[in-house]
């Protein structure tokens, strides 16, 4: 198997996708690389195609040109068998949590350990139980996913993605719908699960606050396009008028404010005027 | 004229087109579901526990639907064989109906409406809260830990609870016609015991209900699996449940009646 670059984990390479042949490119022409143990975050604006990055990287969906590659291999041309290989190395956390609904919080973080591991009994209850400690919520494993808030079904969420200790952890929108509280906890356990396990994270956020806090290089996607890229620091030195709109949250800039298609001027029929 | 005519063609052929290209893709995935269960037989604890749940969920419906049924039985069967002075033949006529079609086409249908609209739910459900989504990412197979499971629970339970309506719904023929009409309860069931034949008449209607469990669970999971996750799109796939395996489960019983007792 080549692996080129021992230090990059997993690349999107000039990839174009859509998800019907007539549909607008969602992505066209990314690049993009991650670093083993480092957290990198993509960010954008709502319906950007963030999320489609960590489909195509988990391989539920497929390029339509370029490719994308998990430790050298490419994921486009595994099989159903090889899917399985490479995603039992990744862990990945849904944007509302995706619980079983119909097993326990225990039962949730059990599920990956009792699919893919012959441990017994005991073994797997510990495990759960480590796991369910670190997200603070051991004493909460009894309860059913509708018994427990948005928050805590993210935290469960996040044990269950991290039970098999995977090389690659993903977050598409941990930080959405939480309440400060609940925010800056998901935040430090991105954090802290990075640092512990040695982990490579992807974070999919457009939170800018607390992604910068955490990330150790942030990609801005706009139109399909990297929009801008590197460090947190670099990019609060932006002049680049996407990146500067986004992170000072402007309401008009380079993203527009109006739905693109007429003028005011034509809708109202207005002579001249300031506002085109 | 010409170009209303052309455009009515297309469109015929686009639904044509498009119906066979919806068998072809459900046939694919019947296929698919049927290779991926080899699984379950190492983990029959699934598919066990999916029985239990789907047989508890339709049990009650069932044995009221069967009682009722063989009540009506016993009215309608008394005052046409009363006609001919042959009351003594009520307990065939019920058991006969029941074994070989009330029995499997009623249960097949109340099934359909009780354990398939959930089925269909609780699938299309999964899909709209990612949890299939999430299962694939890791790496576990929803055909193989959802689906499978769940069809070969509904192709077990069929015919279990088949038995039961028939069973039941003899007790209430037998309640109507003996101890209220009065029909001697020796001829009731000793005509029954000796025109009821247990391959042609029992057998036939057991292989009947696991037709129709087939057909049932896999449009109830299919239209689940298919369904849009969102709100409208599951419920969409619930009524669709309820039509196509209602049509499915009356059209396959023509078909099997015609071949089995067409001698």
């Amino acid at each position: 198997m080549p692996i080129a670059n021992t230090d990059i984990l997993a690349t999107l390479e000039n990839v174009t996708f859509s998800y019907a042949p007539q549909a607008r490119n969602i992505l066209e022409g990314l690049n993009m690389s991650f670093k083993r143990g480092k957290l990198t975050a993509v960010m954008g604006g709502s319906g950007c195609g963030k999320t489609t990055v960590l489909r195509l990287l988990g391989g539920q969906v497929v390029a339509n040109t370029g490719q994308v590659t998990f430790e050298g291999e490419n994921v486009g041309q595994l099989d159903n068998q090889g899917l399985i290989r490479i995603r039992r190395k990744m862990g990945m956390l849904f944007q509302f949590g995706a619980l079983f609904t119909d097993m326990s919080v225990f039962e949730n973080v059990a599920f990956p350990l009792r699919e893919h591991t012959p441990l017994d009994e005991a073994s797997i209850t510990d495990l759960v139980m480590l796991k369910l400690n670190a997200v603070g919520l051991r004493n909460a494993r009894d309860l059913m996913p509708s018994q427990i808030s948005g928050g805590m079904a993210r935290r469960v969420a996040f044990a269950r993605a991290v039970a098999l200790d995977p090389p690659l952890i993903m977050y598409d929108e941990p930080f959405a719908g939480l309440d400060p509280i609940a925010l800056g906890v998901t935040a430090r356990l991105i954090k802290e699960m990075n640092e512990a396990l040695g982990s490579t994270s992807i974070l999919v956020t457009h939170d800018v606050p607390e992604t910068f806090e955490i990330a150790d290089y942030v990609y801005f996607i706009a139109n399909g396009k990297i929009a801008a890229e590197g460090t947190p620091e670099d990019l609060r030195q932006s002049e680049d008028l996407y990146v500067r709109q986004f992170i000072d949250a402007q309401p008009d800039g380079p993203v527009t404010f109006h739905y693109p298609g007429k003028s005011l001027r034509e809708d109202f029929g207005l002579r001249g005027g300031v506002h085109d | 004229m010409t170009e209303m005519m052309i455009d009515r063609i297309t469109r015929l052929g686009g639904f044509v087109l498009a119906s066979i290209a919806g068998i072809g893709h459900a046939s694919m995935m019947f296929f698919t579901v049927i290779k991926r269960s080899l699984g379950i037989f190492k983990r029959f604890r699934l598919v066990t526990d999916q029985v239990f749940f789907l047989g508890n969920y339709s049990f009650v419906i069932i044995a009221v639907s069967g009682l009722f049924v063989g009540f009506v039985l016993g009215l309608q069967g008394y005052y046409t064989l009363n006609r001919y002075g042959s009351e003594q033949a009520l307990g065939l006529l019920v058991a006969l109906s029941l074994t070989r079609e009330l029995g499997p086409v009623v249960t097949a249908l109340l099934f359909a409406g009780r354990a398939g609209t959930s089925l269909t739910a609780e699938i299309g459900l999964m899909k709209a809260g990612e949890q299939l989504s999430a299962m694939e990412m890791m790496a576990v197979d929803p055909v193989a830990r959802v689906i499978a499971p769940r069809f070969w629970a509904g192709v077990i339970a069929m015919p279990i609870l088949a038995a039961i309506f028939s069973a039941v719904g003899i007790i209430g023929g037998y309640l109507v016609g003996v101890p209220l009409i009065g029909v001697d309860a020796g001829a009731f069931w000793s005509q029954m015991q000796g025109g009821v034949d247990v391959l042609k008449d029992v057998g036939n209607g057991v292989i009947k209900s696991m037709v129709f469990g087939v057909a049932v669970t896999f449009i109830a999971l299919y239209q689940g699996y298919e369904s849009k996750p969102t709100p409208e799109g599951v419920s969409l796939a619930t009524t669709r449940t309820v039509v196509v395996s209602s049509l499915a489960v009356l059209a396959l019983d023509f078909l099997l009646t015609a071949v089995m007792f067409s001698t």
